[in-house]
């Protein structure tokens, strides 16, 4: 169920405007490999063009191949639709839908793809993507309240269990833990330590403690100054990245000289 | 030489007696400051007027006995309540006809400009629906009686021939002047604020949603449908009920179109069966005099309490919502 | 962890579906279009409306039926729903277009520089003379009468709501001023009726009548935008004034209205255009006369909404008058619109825009 991507000489763009350049990495099957680099490098940016949320910006252009399973993300006859369900995505603030239960939130993108599940199928699947996201026994007695009920913490891993309810191939997260207090955010990392036993996680993370403690691979990238495009400097093992970066912008970052 | 901002005690302070540390400005800051008060007991004042003078104008009516209200000679019942009651239907009738028509348009049209058309046109496109607004109601009753009637006309006896055998289509007969081509006119005059608020409502749909709904894998029209219109559900409902006032209170359109009656009928297309509670006073008013006025007067006291009841619904509606509105 | 034997896609389509060109609906369009016009002109009845309609129906049913061959249905219900979201608002433009193009070719006939300038004295019959001019003079002085008693009213209820008020006189005027905001028209026309009546007897008649039920209309209005208006201005603002020693009454008239001042003129003017076309309360309280009278105290006026009920009422040449006189309305509507918007746009300062 989880993929590899493989990313050749990405490039993207909003209008005319170069915003990430000639990116090329691999990203490993069932691993956490986590984007660092400073505020406005094109992590994020770079995170969305793998699920291809990046069109939601009208002008927004990618140029270069994303490989997965063979097939490149960015070929024309390509449905980003198809591409958003077999990728999932969690991002920096819990966006549970507000006007469906918890129950309902589990299943928003499972009734999309399927219409006809049977009800009992349907309670076993939130059964399993809630135990899926570690909030199973917190909200069992209360599936029928609203999503927006739940502390911060909860609505995060709401949103992780609707994620994984799709099976995607691979889960993105975009900094999922900034808006949260230190004990979720422990909750939450711990997650990612069983998740990646089946799914494919990258995780864009301003923190690079946490980088280190949840990730197997680390991508670092930076930007040479205002206006000009992010660009991946260096892709490592996580040890290796925090021990010995071969670069020295890497090691600069990392030892807290910018950032 | 500046003052030092507040401590927050004195922030604190300030918020409950506003006008002991603000320097008052001596006499004039009093009497600007009065002035606005005096402003708005106005506002009071003449609202408790309205309700006063008319209930006050329309008391002969309203208490008088069955007998001297059939000397009005276009009096038609035993009681002012057996007069206004198939006006009350004309008008509920009329304006919820427009209803059904203008409020599933006002949804596409809202969504239209807020998710489907170009962004760069979004401000455009909503001032060609407001234009609309800009009309006034004695325009639209020529525009219905003289362009839209005729243009009805061939659909009208379409209807008739093919789906009279429903008691809604039967008997149509020219000229257009039936409760349809109001109901019609109602809506468009109505469709620009119900427009303009739900397109508020629709483009104030928080990003995160959306972008949580396409990152599922859902097309446009399902991120509408799982972010936007939830959102949107009790704005739509208010707009709705802005919409309904409106068609209410609406006069010349239902004067200049409808060719009136007093009976409490739903044939639709039938000319002479249903007038306004607003097009009847204002059909009557400039001959009546004495007695007459008052129970014109004491229909309009009804239209009025009407309009209020669904205001103060509308409002209720939206207390009610809050809670999974998600606008928070 | 329990695995689940549930797979969430079963029951879905397949992922490799197909997808039309992105030029498809361009060309169903065109092909809806000469089949419609084809059929139309085998039935017998090509006029533009049946063609174009005939072409919609087409249009909509071959793209969402074809889509959900080709594409499944997911994207089928997508397109329908592009299709009828477009639809709607094309619909709208309808009378629109069709009540402006009515007007201008109707009111035309009878509009001249000569019809701005004549009244209706020795006008009867069917005699093709007469003009708007006492019309368009009485609609100004009354809606100028109803402007003076509704702007300083509503300006200091918005400035006491906004800079002063709290607690329940406060809460108790908002609630008042939505419950004005649905007043009907008429139902302000016979309070004024009422009220002047009561005080200056049965017959009496005038312009100040029709200003005061204007008025009714006009200041709820004028309260909710300047009231917006105001609460644009930054708190920040108003407490560097406090901070400089500025009284609050100085502070609110030099520096929140002065911010404000572009604002609150563009409301007052949308709001003289709101009221500008009202003819039910006119009706009762003003009547109709043939002439001109510049004394808004005594007497009735004529009026542009007014006038051009009584003409449709009258029909023949009358009909042609009551569409020049909306014209005249419209067009007075319309630019009190365009400059209200110039002056938001060109003298509001640009954070507020």
């Amino acid at each position: 169920m989880s993929k590899r991507i493989d990313v050749s000489d990405l490039n993207v763009y909003y209008s005319d405007f170069l915003a990430v350049a000639d990116v090329s990495m691999a990203i490993e099957e069932r691993s956490v490999t986590a984007l660092i680099g400073p505020s406005g490098c094109g992590k994020s940016t770079f995170l969305r063009t793998l699920n291809r949320m990046h069109e939601v910006i009208p002008g927004a252009r990618v140029e270069g191949k994303a490989v997965m399973d063979g097939r490149d993300l960015y070929a024309p006859e390509v449905d980003p639709v198809e591409v958003r369900r077999q990728v999932g995505m969690v991002f920096q603030r819990p966006n549970p839908f507000p006007t469906m239960s918890i129950e309902e939130n589990v299943l928003a993108g499972v009734r999309l793809n399927n219409r006809r599940i049977s009800k009992s199928d349907a309670s076993d699947l939130v059964e399993s993507s809630l135990q899926g996201a570690n909030l199973w026994n917190e909200v069992k007695d209360r599936l029928g309240r609203p999503g927006s009920s739940l502390s911060g913490g909860q609505q995060q891993r709401l949103c992780i269990a609707r994620a994984i309810a799709v099976k995607p191939d691979i889960l993105l997260m975009d900094e999922p833990c900034s808006a949260l207090d230190p004990i979720s955010t422990l909750a939450i990392e711990d997650l990612m330590a069983e998740l990646k036993d089946e799914y494919t996680i990258v995780i864009v993370t301003h923190n690079m403690q946490q980088a280190a403690r949840v990730s197997d691979r680390t991508a670092f990238f930076n930007i040479a100054g205002t206006g000009k495009p992010g660009r991946l400097i260096e892709m490592d093992e996580t040890s290796t990245m925090f021990s010995s970066p071969t670069q020295k912008a890497t090691e600069d970052y990392i030892s807290g000289r910018f950032g | 030489m500046a003052v030092l901002s507040p401590t927050r005690a004195e922030k604190q302070h300030d918020e409950r007696e506003p006008d002991v540390k603000r320097n008052q400005g001596g006499i004039a800051g009093r009497v600007f400051q009065y002035l606005s008060v005096a402003a708005g007991l106005t506002i009071l004042l003449t609202l408790a007027a309205v309700a006063g003078f008319l209930v006050l104008r329309a008391w002969p009516a309203l208490t008088a006995s069955p007998e001297e209200l059939q000397e009005i000679s276009w009096f038609q019942g035993d009681s002012l309540l057996a007069y206004v009651g198939p006006l009350i239907f004309g008008t509920l009738l009329a304006s919820l006809l427009a209803l059904l028509i203008a409020v599933p348009l006002s949804v596409g049209i809202a969504l239209f400009i807020s998710h489907y058309a170009p962004r760069a046109l979004a401000q455009a496109l909503g001032y060609v629906i407001d234009l609309l607004a800009a009309i006034p109601s004695v325009v639209y009753g020529l525009w219905g009686a003289l362009w839209l009637a005729p243009t009805l006309d061939p659909i009208f006896r379409w209807m008739t021939d093919f789906l009279g055998f429903i008691p809604l289509f039967e008997g149509y007969q020219p000229p257009a002047k039936n409760i349809l081509t109001a109901s019609v006119v109602l809506a468009v005059m109505i469709l620009p604020i119900i427009t303009a608020v739900t397109r508020e409502v629709f483009l104030q749909t928080p990003v995160l949603h959306e972008e949580a709904a396409l990152a599922l894998g859902a097309t446009r029209w399902e991120m509408v449908r799982m972010a936007v219109i939830p959102f949107g559900r009790s704005g739509v409902i208010s707009a709705s009920m802005l919409g309904l006032g409106r068609a209410l209170g609406e006069t010349m359109a239902v004067l200049m179109i409808l060719s009136p009656g007093f009976l409490y009928s739903f044939f639709l297309l039938k000319p002479g069966q249903h007038q306004s509670i607003a097009a009847n006073i204002a059909s009557k008013f400039p001959e009546a005099s004495g007695l007459s006025v008052s129970a014109l007067i004491a229909t309009g006291l009804a239209l009025f309490v009407i309009t209020l009841a669904v205001n103060m619904f509308a409002r209720w509606i939206i207390s009610r919502r809050s809670e999974f509105s998600g606008a928070n | 962890m329990t695995t689940t034997t549930v797979d969430p896609l079963a029951g879905t389509q397949t992922s490799a579906r197909r997808r039309l060109p992105t030029w498809s609906p361009w060309a169903f369009a065109a092909g809806a279009l000469v089949l419609a016009f084809l059929l139309m002109l085998v039935l017998g009845s090509p006029t533009v409306a049946t063609v174009v309609a005939t072409a919609i129906v087409l249009y909509a049913v071959g793209l969402t039926v074809t889509s959900r061959v080709v594409e499944g249905e997911r994207r089928a219900t997508d397109r329908l729903a592009t299709t009828l979201v477009t639809l709607a608002f094309g619909v709208a433009l309808i009378p629109l277009i069709s009540l402006l193009w009515t007007v201008v070719k109707e009111g035309s006939k009878q509009f001249s520089v000569t019809f701005l300038n004549t009244n209706m004295v020795g006008v009867y019959g069917q005699m093709t003379e007469g003009g708007v001019y006492h019309a368009i003079m009485g609609t100004l002085l009354i809606t100028l009468a109803a402007a003076v008693i509704s702007v300083p009213i509503g300006l200091l209820t918005a400035i006491y709501l906004v800079e002063y008020g709290q607690g329940h006189l406060a809460r108790s005027i908002t609630f008042l001023v939505d419950v004005m905001t649905g007043i009907p028209s008429i139902v302000a026309g016979l309070f004024a009726f009422t009220l002047f009546t009561m005080v200056f007897g049965p017959a009496y008649r005038s312009g100040l009548m029709g200003a005061a039920a204007l008025s009714v209309l006009m200041i709820p209005v004028v309260i909710r935008s300047v009231e917006e208006m105001l609460r644009l201005v930054p708190n920040e603002l108003r407490e560097a004034a406090y901070a400089l020693g500025v009284p609050k009454y100085l502070t609110i008239i030099k520096v929140v209205l002065r911010t404000a001042v572009a604002g609150i003129v563009t409301g007052v003017m949308l709001a003289v255009a709101r009221v500008i076309g009202e003819t039910a309360p006119l009706l009762l309280t003003v009547g109709i006369i043939a002439d001109v009278n510049w004394d808004l105290f005594d007497g009735r006026m004529a009026t542009l909404p007014v006038y051009a009920y009584r003409q449709y009422s009258q029909g023949g040449i009358g009909v042609d008058r009551a569409w020049a006189a909306a014209l005249t309305l419209i067009a007075i509507v319309m630019i009190l619109n365009v400059v209200a918007r110039l002056v938001s746009r060109y003298f509001s300062p640009k954070a507020t825009r």
